[in-house]
């Protein structure tokens, strides 16, 4: 006798990932629209006082450059850390680099950002500002934490 | 782009796409995003007009106002030990949020908003008046910053209303020699 064997079909069970690439996409966007490469430099040497004043401004200023003073005192100018006497020839290269982008702008239409560590000794912040004056920066700004109060 | 087709005999075809490396290339920028992504507080700034206390150029000031003299005196720690207002010592009161000795600067505030009153507008005493900052050279930069924001305005919900403008610093104290 023979027997006929009938190949039975499992079933299959096919997941379907619809929503969850939906959900991916939905994740990467989010992402994308919150990552900010910020404009300014920031260093997590350096936290800022709190200022329930310091509202973030509508729009950076045309030309800046950063200067970064932690509590050890050094400062931090594009990435480079020194100690505070060295601050006078890293500005004569912010200078140079200045004058070297298209615009040509001149120190005293940049502004300096000071991001000083709360901690930092006011004197240091002030030898740093006057060596900016002697490169002949003009304007400042003190950078502060905004404390939104919630 | 792996196609496959299926079809019986006389069927349409059916066209599957092998979604596999789509998803794969998708988790990985997922992770990039993931890893980049750093959270910063919102930081403001506090501009100032005539640091160190450098000679006024343009037309003079017709209201002529004296500036206010604040000196902030550090401890051996570079904390506030004294702090005046014009000559005066302020009056230390306890903080509501911290209920710490707030060091006078709810004190300062006061005198400010005493002195500027309501004359706010452009050509106000808000506008003409300034502020001298006299520091140790020890005392922390947080001080400085309060000190700043005190004298600049205060906020009252989501409004801020403004008081002084003009702040500067005195000529930097000498370097303790420790």
């Amino acid at each position: 006798m023979k027997l006929g064997h009938r190949k039975r079909e499992l079933p299959s069970a096919e997941a379907d990932l619809t929503p969850m690439i939906d959900m991916t996409f939905q994740l990467i966007a989010f992402f994308m629209v919150l990552i900010r490469f910020a404009e300014a430099e920031v260093s997590e040497k350096v936290q800022l006082p709190i200022s329930e004043l310091a509202k973030p401004p509508q729009k950076a200023p045309e030309n800046f450059i950063t200067v970064q003073i932690t509590a050890d005192q050094s400062a931090i100018i594009r990435g480079n850390e020194v100690p505070l006497p060295s601050v006078p020839g890293l500005l004569a290269r912010e200078v140079e680099y200045l004058e070297g982008l298209p615009t040509r702008p001149s120190p005293s239409e940049t502004t300096v950002l000071i991001r000083a560590h709360k901690d930092a000794l006011t004197g240091d912040v002030q030898q740093v500002i006057s060596d900016c004056q002697k490169a002949r920066f003009e304007k400042f700004s003190l950078r502060a934490e905004y404390d939104a109060g919630y | 782009m792996a196609i496959k087709r299926k079809g019986g005999a006389g069927g349409p075809d059916k066209v599957e796409l092998n979604m596999t490396p789509m998803i794969d290339i998708v988790f990985q920028l997922l992770a990039f995003f993931l890893m980049t992504l750093n959270v910063v507080p919102d930081e403001g700034d506090f501009n100032i007009k005539m640091p160190l206390a450098a000679p006024r150029e343009g037309l003079p000031d017709d209201r002529n106002l004296p500036p206010i003299k604040l000196r902030l005196e550090a401890d051996s720690n570079g904390n506030l030990a004294r702090f005046t207002y014009n000559g005066q010592p302020l009056a230390s009161a306890i903080d509501p949020k911290t209920q710490q000795p707030d060091g006078g600067f709810a004190d300062l505030q006061g005198r400010i908003i005493a002195y500027v009153g309501n004359d706010t507008g452009p050509g106000g005493v808000g506008a003409n008046a300034e502020v001298e900052l006299d520091c140790d050279y020890r005392l922390r930069y947080e001080y400085v910053i309060r000190a700043i924001s005190k004298v600049s305005g205060y906020r009252t919900g989501d409004k801020i209303t403004k008081l002084i403008e003009k702040i500067k610093f005195a000529p930097p104290r000498r370097k303790p020699n420790t």
